[in-house]
């Protein structure tokens, strides 16, 4: 695009958590650039999972401001900020165990529909929605788990059907934190070109740990540790950092493609 | 016809006969009215996992006012049941407004306290006639058409409301509606994360409990022509409790079983075994929720979905059998 500003989609400005005197975000200045897939890598506890949660509004930034397409949303309800199109994965599964597969991905689809209050409308007024629900379960592997007890499927699948309860809000920025934590091999593989195939027509900001992922599919890497970023750019150039070397393996003689 | 349809047909076929058997009429209202009161209770507790320690406010409430627009302003039933259920549904905003804003305990908590000023309001007021209460509430007719004097029909009239509202429950648990309240009770970060804003769902959840509770006052009120203080009691405010733990929350006939259960033993009991009676239900609640977890109609449910699972099981999809079971709540 023209202007390089525009191409920003989501930026932070000195971002700053405390919890009663411990920084676990500090002074974090990000920009996600609109399209790209940013990764955000970092040990544990270095403060990954909080800057979601601020960036979601499901904590309150002690200091700093947060900016979606140049409008400031610092301040905004955590349902108000999924509403504006940045929607959020949870770093635990999180589904809706007690329902059906298909009913996890219909109940994202339903807000739009704006027949959420109606509790006089029968349950078949849904039913308008089934056949994109069963087209989102099917791009995530899941159509032939359509009805079954989501509490019954194994962990892989349970965090592949969070994947389509996402996409099923069509979010125009996606945050997931750690998508492929707990997978097998084969379902990481399959989540990863998942990812990277729904990330053609949206941005997506994901922390993970697995590198091999990491390297395949990120566009730009932050690396964060003790709360601040001490490292950016692609994974090439992030990799061969000796900070970032240093942060993951306590030595800066070791490679990082061997962290996790 | 799957066997919930069964059991509802051959319930629904023994509250039509009630009267016909023996069954004393005033005695089934009363039951009919406490099912109600539970089933309300159960929309919030069992389908939006919100525990409320105060309901016998909305309940108690709409009795008053129920009973002084019959009485002191003379207006027809019917208004007078709708004013009633209105005012509840109001105070059920007013205070869920308040209540919402925390959980868990923090909500039962405030619902309590809440709960208490509504009865400490109810002793004072001039309207509600204080240690005796409004009595003498005439039941009046259906439209000025059919005259509710006789217990039979006032009977039929009770349980028709009662149906209603057991459908009415049914299809908001599985309205669009109920769909969001069932994501927020199981995940309630990921039901905001969704864009839901989830205050709303609980504050309307406990308006539409209220309202019911208040419907089941209003006609208790009219059943025995009176409404007292002991029906803004905290002691009915447990009592409904433990009649839908007892019979099983979030499952559609548990609060019905609940109530009947614990009517029946209050009426039957207490001719013979006097103020024991409260020790009685106190035992037997105690050992239902150590034995049955899950509510008597709970276990049955549970049970149910056990042998399904089996027999599906080992016809179909291996990996899904053995986690079947746990899964269950
Ligand atoms: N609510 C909280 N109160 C106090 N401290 C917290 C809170 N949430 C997180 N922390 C602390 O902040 C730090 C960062 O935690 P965070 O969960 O963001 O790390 P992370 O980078 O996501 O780690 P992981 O890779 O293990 O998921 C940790 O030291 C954690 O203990
Ligand atoms: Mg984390």
């Amino acid at each position: 695009m023209a202007h390089p500003e525009q191409d920003i989609i989501l930026e932070t400005r000195k971002l700053v958590k405390e919890f009663s005197g411990f920084v676990a975000v500090q002074d974090v200045s990000i920009k996600v650039r609109r399209g790209e897939i940013h990764a955000l890598i970092g040990p544990n506890g270095a403060g990954k999972t909080t800057f979601f949660n601020l960036l979601t509004k499901f904590l309150a930034p002690t200091r700093g401001g947060i900016f979606y397409n140049g409008l400031d949303i610092t301040y905004d309800s955590p349902a108000q900020t999924a509403r504006r199109g940045l929607v959020r994965s949870f770093q635990i599964s999180a589904v809706f165990p007690h329902m059906s597969v298909l009913e996890n991905v219909r109940v994202a689809l339903q807000r739009p529909l704006g027949t959420a209050f109606h509790f006089w409308a029968p349950e078949a007024s849904l039913a308008p929605l089934h056949a994109r629900a069963e087209a989102l379960l099917e791009a995530v592997g899941l159509a032939e788990y359509r009805d079954a007890h989501t509490a019954d499927l194994s962990y892989g699948r349970k965090r592949a059907l969070e994947l389509a309860t996402t996409l099923a809000l069509d979010p125009e920025l996606m945050l997931l934190d750690e998508p492929t934590q707990g997978m097998g091999h084969e379902d990481v593989s399959r989540v990863t070109d998942l990812i990277k195939k729904v990330s053609a027509n949206r941005t997506v900001l994901m922390v993970e740990h697995n590198m091999s992922v990491v390297s395949s599919i990120a566009d730009t890497i932050s690396v964060l540790q003790h709360g601040t970023v001490i490292a950016e750019g692609p994974y090439a150039e992030v990799s061969q950092n000796p900070q970032v070397i240093e942060a993951y393996m306590g030595s800066s003689s070791a490679t990082l493609q061997g962290a996790h | 016809m799957r066997p919930s349809t069964i059991i509802y047909a051959l319930t629904l076929a023994f509250l039509l006969a009630a009267p016909a058997i023996g069954l004393y009429p005033v005695f089934m209202m009363k039951l009919l009215c406490f099912a109600m009161f539970a089933c309300g209770f159960n929309l919030l507790l069992g389908y939006a996992g919100m525990l409320s320690f105060g309901h016998a406010a909305y309940f108690g409430f709409a009795a008053y006012i129920t009973g002084w627009f019959a009485t002191a302003l003379g207006w027809p039933t019917m208004l007078s049941v709708v004013v009633g259920v209105l005012a509840s549904a109001l105070l059920g905003l007013v205070i869920g407004a308040l209540a919402i804003r925390r959980s868990g305990i923090y909500f039962a908590m405030i619902t309590l306290a809440l709960g208490q000023l509504v009865y400490f309001i109810c002793l004072q007021a001039p309207f509600t006639g204080g240690e005796n209460g409004i009595q003498g509430v005439p039941r009046g007719s259906l439209f000025g058409v059919i005259g509710l004097q006789s217990d039979i029909t006032m009977y039929y009239f009770v349980l028709v409301m009662f149906v209603a509202v057991f459908l009415f429950i049914q299809r908001i648990v599985h309205s669009p509606f109920g769909q969001v309240l069932k994501a927020i009770r199981e995940n309630e970060p990921r039901a905001i994360s969704l864009g839901y804003d989830v205050n709303r769902f609980k504050l309307l959840a406990f308006v539409l409990s209220s309202a019911i509770a208040g419907l089941a006052g209003s006609l208790k009120c009219l059943t025995l022509g009176l409404a007292t203080l002991s029906d803004v009691l905290q002691w009915t405010s447990g009592e409904v409790v433990l009649m839908t733990l007892l019979g099983g929350t979030g499952t559609f006939l548990g609060p019905v079983v609940g109530a009947g259960v614990v009517v029946t033993l209050q009426e039957y009991l207490s001719d013979i075994v006097g103020a024991w009676v409260t020790v009685i239900i106190g035992a037997i609640f105690v050992a239902c929720v150590l034995a049955f977890r899950k509510g008597l109609v709970g276990e049955i449910e549970a049970w149910q979905q056990r042998r399904v699972a089996r027999r599906a099981g080992a016809a179909v999809k291996p990996e899904a059998a053995p986690e079947a079971s746990a899964a269950t709540r």
